[in-house]
């Protein structure tokens, strides 16, 4: 089975749920019992098409208010693989869901209005991408049917965001442009008969194509404890097994591995899934492990491959989503949750916030607010053990919580 | 019969072959390893978990995963079953062999106690129902057992309030779900501290489709109750849905005439709120079959969330799942 999991990017009315309710549409995912509320709502609304919008913003205020405020899961499927969809919101203020859609997501559409062109949105919105190095991005130019479907207009969009591009780190980004009409549908599953200029594929036709296959898998294989097994029943008196997911790469039985942070080294005896024996776990496989020697293991520990150790340090440098009203401030303290293992951390010094739109840093804040994108240094109460953001998506990303609140508060991507 | 899901029973993982394969980890059913690394959050962060049972396909599916993310040691949590004394019997006669193959632990608390205790009262009328009432019951029996993680089977592709709920979902003292102020939940880490008194309802099979896991029922050979295929049942017709003949429980007007019909139930709820399907599919290929074919949503046959456009997120925020 083939998952390809999607955020969206866009501002207010620049057509997001629009484009998520016709790409529902056009791949006959709408059954006809929604398909039937969202034209007796339309027509109640007075509208003389079927506002496809109605299919995804499912909370009370946001069908009174006609915009989408929190982060909705939609799922569709083609006979090729199923599709999740994070439909993340657009108001400046929602950055955290965005960091949020865009953290499980492989690729990305961002919408612009074609009658806007860039505006300040789609850097932040360029920019979260990048941040958590989303591989494949579209830049879905839409309502093309408002100017229209002129060439001129959707090139001057595009060599605009292009500049974007030129000041990116992440040049293996994959950006594609396509002209849309998501209230008609064009290019959005159906080649436009409208953009005639237009040689590229419909944004489904793009999503087809790529390839959802293990973009994360660099071989270095990470595998934290999660849970021990320990029956104690007559027929597995003395089984203990260490179960967790596979990061990055592949685990055999025979790896010599070493146990993090006892640093005590064995070797891998036995790879359980449920009820059978398999001679290696691949990437993202949650299965359950024995080790050929009696060592001390216990959940928020790591079993690595000892030639491929991660960094273990009591201190890390992070670029910090900021998620809560209540600042970040200097030396206050938290918890970080990495992975399954948490510590306890004090905030060093911020070295810089970070402006959204690629124009630079501000060194002089001392505190964060939310939405607020930063460098900041940490130090922890115990060693961690991870890798570069860069290198390893799982062990190079955390959360921060707030212990009196208990609320996640922000996202780390560890430098 | 629609195209779009065609392809999944073919492609339905076999992830007992392909992850001796070294390199084909495409193949891996990534909702179900999910769904397992899930229930091992929910065993190593909470104290007192519970899985929910209704005796349903979803929550039938997440006692497999369950077995599956323990093994070789057994379910460290109990089941807790909110009976609404409306249940299709076969779904009870079901739990109660299935616990006792399984050798699981089960609680069962009763809507009827809250009715009998006045806590609550009992509906009346053409569209009377057991089914809101369930919160009052589910609430009490989390207090009693203290219980500070609540396992559920709901699913983000149901509808449209539970597309937007988290894997692990916070409730607050009086069970209520603050749909505004979510946490948010990045890559795969799952946030689950809360004060006391508070509990997290925790969804494993939040990214399933309907049509996963009548897969994965085929693929892992799951028994399910006899009312998911279909059988010759005493009907009657409302409002174009087929509702279930049972005038001790189901209210039906004289006019409303009984039938007898092959039908077979698409989801299970309470028999006042749950209506049938015509069916001929009588073993569990037809009924994939079927669920591929169909142009109505599974919830289309759920006569509670047709109260209102937002029924489902009104009886969430009072603490319904």
């Amino acid at each position: 089975m083939d998952v390809l999991k999607i955020a969206t990017a866009g501002s207010v009315d620049d057509g997001k749920s629009t484009l998520i309710g016709r790409l529902l549409y056009d791949t006959k995912s709408l059954t006809t019992d929604k398909l039937e509320a969202i034209k007796n709502k339309s027509e109640q609304l007075g509208y003389d098409y079927l506002d496809f919008s109605l299919a995804t913003d499912g909370l009370v205020a946001e069908r009174e208010q006609g915009i989408t405020i929190d982060v909705a899961h939609i799922y569709f499927s083609t006979q090729n693989r199923s599709y999740i969809i994070a439909d993340t919101p657009g108001h400046i203020e929602y950055t955290r869901n965005m960091v949020t859609g865009a953290s499980t997501s492989q690729a990305s559409i961002i919408l612009i209005d074609a009658r806007k062109g860039v505006i300040e949105q789609t850097y932040r919105h360029f920019f979260i991408n990048n941040l958590l190095r989303v591989k494949d991005i579209i830049v879905a130019i839409n309502k093309m049917d408002l100017v229209d479907f002129s060439e001129e207009v959707f090139n001057a969009i595009k060599s605009e965001f292009e500049t974007l591009i030129a000041n990116s780190d992440y040049k293996e980004q994959n950006i594609t442009f396509i002209p849309v009409s998501a209230l008609n549908g064009d290019n959005v599953a159906t080649k436009s008969e409208h953009t005639q200029w237009y040689n590229g594929q419909t944004i489904l036709e793009h999503l087809e194509q790529l390839k959802s296959e293990d973009i994360y898998n660099i071989g270095t294989p990470r595998f934290p404890v999660q849970y021990v097994i320990r029956p104690k029943t007559k027929d597995f008196h003395d089984f203990r097994g260490y179960s967790g997911k596979v990061y990055g790469g592949d685990l055999s039985v025979g790896d010599k591995v070493v146990v993090l942070p006892s640093q005590k080294e064995s070797t891998i005896k036995e790879i359980f899934f449920y009820d059978e024996n398999y001679e290696t776990a691949s990437r993202r496989s949650s299965v359950t492990i024995t080790l050929a020697d009696d060592v001390n293991v216990s959940r928020g520990d790591m079993i690595v491959k000892v030639d491929d150790l991660p960094t273990i340090n009591k201190q890390c440098n992070a670029i910090i989503s900021w998620m809560d009203t209540e600042p970040l401030r200097e030396g206050s303290k938290y918890i970080i949750q990495h992975g399954v293992n948490k510590v306890l951390t004090k905030v060093g010094s911020i070295e810089h916030r970070i402006l959204p739109d690629f124009s630079g840093v501000d060194t002089e804040a001392s505190s964060l607010n939310l939405n607020d994108i930063a460098l900041v240094n940490f130090k922890f109460n115990k060693p961690l053990y991870y890798d570069a953001f860069k290198a390893h998506r799982t062990n190079g990303s955390f959360i921060i919580i707030d212990n009196k609140t208990n609320n996640t508060v922000g996202a780390g991507f560890i430098q | 019969m629609t195209q779009q899901n065609s392809w999944q029973i073919e492609n339905v993982d076999y992830t007992f072959n392909t992850i001796k394969m070294k390199t084909n980890t495409a193949h891996i059913n990534p909702l179900e390893h999910e769904a397992i690394y899930i229930f091992r959050e929910v065993a190593a962060q909470f104290e007192r978990p519970v899985l929910l049972f209704s005796g349903g396909k979803d929550s039938i599916t997440l006692v497999r995963l369950a077995q599956k993310a323990f093994y070789p040691a057994s379910i460290p949590f109990p089941l807790l079953h909110i009976d609404t004394g409306h249940n299709f019997p076969e779904t009870i006669q079901f739990r109660d062999k299935l616990v006792e193959e399984l050798g699981l632990n089960l609680i069962v608390r009763h809507v009827q106690d809250a009715i009998d205790d006045g806590k609550v009262k009992e509906e009346s009328g053409r569209y009377a129902s057991r089914n809101s009432l369930q919160t009052t019951t589910l609430l009490d029996a989390i207090e009693e057992f203290d219980f500070d993680a609540c396992i559920g089977g709901a699913r983000r592709d149901e509808e449209k309030a539970r597309a937007k709920e988290r894997v692990f979902s916070v409730r607050d003292d009086f069970g209520q779900w603050d749909e505004k102020n979510q946490r948010p939940e990045l890559f795969d880490i799952l946030n689950g501290q809360i004060e006391l008194g508070q509990n997290v309802r925790v969804f494993p099979i939040s990214n399933w489709t309907e049509l996963d896991v009548w897969s994965y029922i085929q693929k892992e050979q799951i028994e399910i109750p006899s009312i998911y295929f279909a059988h010759t049942r005493a009907t009657f017709l409302r409002d174009g849905l087929i509702w279930s003949s049972n005038d001790n429980i189901v209210y039906r007007d004289e006019d409303e005439l009984v039938e007898e019909r092959q039908v077979r139930f698409r989801t299970v709820g309470d028999m006042s709120c749950t209506a049938a399907v015509l069916s001929s599919a009588t073993n569990i290929e037809a009924v994939v079959a079927e669920i591929k074919a169909s142009t109505i949503s599974e919830r289309g046959a759920r006569i509670d969330d047709k109260r209102s456009e937002a029924a489902m997120e009104k009886r969430k925020q009072q603490g319904y799942f």
